[in-house]
């Protein structure tokens, strides 16, 4: 007799999701799906909208990443009016983009990761949260919530707000940066980096500890896919797509943004609101690929800053050129952490930092749009269709979490066939089923363009379809 | 010579001259009544519906920009009754139409917004209508959203009243009420409008905005222009 488990809710990632395990006649795991239960309809609403408005009801989208979406929606526009942003309009929005990296980062690795890293993916769940970290480590835990504040005091700073903010606009952005302001981000990034380096040695020092987990969790061969600038080093806010295979040879390089669709397709799913997103050259199901912190390591050749180099370089060394473990996702996060801060240091030490022209001004020059940027979790893809006028008629959002729609599955599938043994869920089965989605920082709000809590159920389903074992947080 | 009458608003005396209106004699005071239609410099129409004050003897409310004053007459501008009523009138403003402030172009610079502020509505309690209303963005400058419109009509009377060209006017009626361009042609194929963009600033809310402003991105000036232009065109015999 065939068994389903599930798992509802998963905790600690960013929305609402809920896991079926399959079983087979012989009680093995046949199958296992992440279902994303929520949804919202972005793509719809925003018809019949002026396309200025874009921006920042996209960044509604989620109240973790406003950021992403704000970069991502107003490159769109300024495709729509056919216009280059300023330099500095450019490389404004490429500062607060880092910080919103930064504190996405922190938030998915001290917040929501480290209590499993630091007391073990069986320990009480009672302990094993943010409040126990600051218990035993107290640095650690102060470390991660103050680059979380760097990031979201730089976000307030050039935004006007921590969350949604709504200083990015079609053109630029919308106010010049005051050398005060610039002085005062600048005086956090010694603390910053401090903090990150000192997160990294700690991870490095530990990371031993979970070989096991490293070997299970979502380890297996596929591209990688992520933006990198004209040296092939990692680019957060411009350039072009590279794709790269699981031996790290090139499956697409030097690709334009605004041609995605010719290479991305979307398939959807009856089990789950999230579309799964595949590399058209290989198909669907086979064309899968990792977008996010490992995969922007995996395809670039560096990160372009020193200390992330150096990190980088110990980093491959590791865990091999191509990582193929999703497990190596947290210590990735770090390096991209690291080079975020050292990256927003450069950028306000650049000559022009502080002009006053700041946006391009233009009208509806094209009626059709593609902005592309790196958001924390991975490539994010705005697309709009919009009249004569700019009220927008057509709307398509490719989200990191879809990207890594059939990686999650892949990971989960490993991992459940790892850790299901008999018929009923086991609390360590449940840990590292959750803590493998967690690897990917996935956000359901983002990916669906839903609201939801953070919240996981597992179901256990036998082949005849009854659900034999249901484990919910 | 100018009459001047005495009267006293919310028990305060004060004074003003024949042929002014409560809403007036009140601003000179300095005591404040809310008014979204209200606007130095043209007519007032009394379409808001919140400057409603008691007068003693009337059993009727009266719209303080509508009403004249006259000797001795007792007005109460403020109480707890007045304030529901406004509260209500406000409340009906957002629910007749598609109002969303945080993705609004006029967020933070609304006085719909500011008016629901100083008047304490922090929630809705009538049912949202949620009507499918349409967006002309077809002027090659400025764009009207009519989800976003609270019919205060400042837009129709600045356009003929100041700038003479009466683009600006109104159709059908009761919720349908939409204000129009020429006879209900797009915006952008008006022949009567001068582009001059009065009644982008003069609007309330952010239903008339500047094409290309984004999300509270805030176009219209703080600057009471109109008493002047109206200056100049009494100084000319216009």
């Amino acid at each position: 007799m065939s068994r389903t488990i599930v798992i509802d809710p998963v905790t600690r990632i960013e929305g609402h999701s809920k896991i079926t395990i399959l079983l087979d006649e012989r009680g093995e795991v046949s199958d296992a799906h992440f279902h994303v239960t929520q949804f919202r309809g972005f793509e719809r609403i925003t018809q019949g909208r002026p396309v200025h408005e874009m921006p920042a009801i996209m960044a509604r989208i989620c109240g973790i990443c406003p950021v992403s979406h704000l970069v991502a929606s107003s490159k769109a526009v300024d495709d729509i009016l056919a216009v280059e942003p300023t330099p500095t309009g450019a490389d404004l929005r490429r500062v607060i983009n880092l910080g919103q990296i930064v504190q996405s980062n922190a938030l998915s690795f001290f917040h929501l990761s480290s209590p499993d890293l630091l007391f073990g993916f069986d320990a009480d769940p009672a302990v094993r949260n943010i409040v126990g970290v600051a218990r035993h480590s107290p640095q650690l835990a102060r470390d991660g919530i103050a680059l979380r504040k760097w990031g979201q005091q730089i976000i307030e700073w050039l935004g006007g707000k921590r969350i949604h903010p709504t200083g990015i606009v079609p053109g630029g952005v919308a106010e010049p940066l005051s050398a005060e302001v610039r002085d005062r981000i600048l005086a956090g990034v010694p603390e910053a980096i401090a903090a990150v380096e000192r997160a990294i040695a700690w991870y490095k020092s530990d990371m031993l500890r979970w070989e096991e987990e490293a070997a299970t969790f979502g380890n297996f061969r596929s591209a990688f896919m992520g933006l990198v600038d004209r040296q092939g080093n990692v680019d957060h806010y411009g350039g072009w797509i590279r794709v790269v295979d699981a031996d790290g040879k090139y499956l697409a390089d030097k690709v334009d943004p605004r041609t995605f669709n010719d290479y991305i397709g979307e398939a959807v799913e009856p089990w789950s609101y999230l579309k799964s997103t595949y590399w058209k050259a290989m198909g669907y199901p086979d064309g899968i690929y990792r977008v996010g912190p490992l995969a922007r390591l995996n395809v670039a050749e560096r990160t372009g800053t020193p200390r992330a180099d150096e990190e980088l370089e110990k980093f491959r060394w590791r865990v091999g050129r191509v990582a193929g473990s999703s497990f190596h996702y947290h210590y990735a996060r770090l390096i991209d952490t690291l080079h975020a801060v050292e990256k927003i240091e450069e950028l306000l030490h650049g000559p022009d930092i502080l002009s006053k022209h700041v946006r391009s001004v233009a009208g509806i020059n094209r009626n059709e749009g593609i902005g592309v940027s790196e958001a924390p979790r991975g490539t994010l893809m705005h697309h709009y269709r919009v009249d004569d006028d700019g009220i927008v008629e057509w709307a398509n959002l490719v989200i990191a979490t879809g990207h890594n729609n059939m990686a999650m599955n892949r990971a989960v599938l490993q991992v459940a066939r790892h850790h299901v043994k008999g018929e009923t869920i086991t609390e360590p089965m449940l840990n590292r089923v959750e803590a493998v989605i967690r690897c990917y920082d996935p956000c359901l709000s983002c990916s669906t363009h839903a609201l939801g809590q953070m919240a996981l159920a597992i179901d256990l389903v036998g082949p005849d379809g009854r659900v034999l074992d249901t484990l919910a947080r | 010579m100018t009459t001047v009458y005495t009267l006293t608003i919310d028990g305060r005396d004060v004074a003003g001259s024949e042929g002014q209106t409560v809403m007036e004699v009140a601003e000179e005071n300095g005591i404040a009544i809310p008014g979204l239609c209200h606007l130095e410099g043209v007519h007032d129409r009394g379409a808001c519906r919140l400057c409603m004050v008691e007068i003693a003897g009337s059993p009727k409310l009266a719209a303080a920009c509508m009403t004249t004053i006259a000797e001795g007459m007792e007005v109460t501008a403020h109480s707890e009754q007045l304030l529901e009523y406004r509260r209500a009138v406000t409340e009906m403003m957002f629910m007749e139409r598609n109002h969303v402030c945080a993705v609004c172009v006029a967020n933070n610079h609304c006085e719909l917004q500011d008016t629901a502020a100083a008047l304490g509505l922090t929630h809705f309690d009538l049912p949202r209508i949620s009507p499918k209303v349409d967006i002309d963005a077809s002027h090659r400058l400025f764009a009207i959203d009519h989800n976003r419109c609270i019919l205060c009509l400042r837009c129709v009377r600045v356009c003929d009243e100041i700038e003479g060209a009466h683009t600006w006017d109104i159709m059908h009626r009761g919720l349908e009420t939409r204000v129009q361009t020429d006879m209900g042609i797009p915006w952008g194929e008006s022949t009567t409008c001068t582009s001059c963009g009065k009644c982008v600033q003069v609007c309330p809310t952010g239903a008339l905005f500047e094409k290309g402003r984004p999300v509270a991105g805030g176009s219209k000036t703080k600057r009471p222009f109109l008493p002047w232009l109206k200056v100049v065109q009494e100084e000319r015999g216009l």
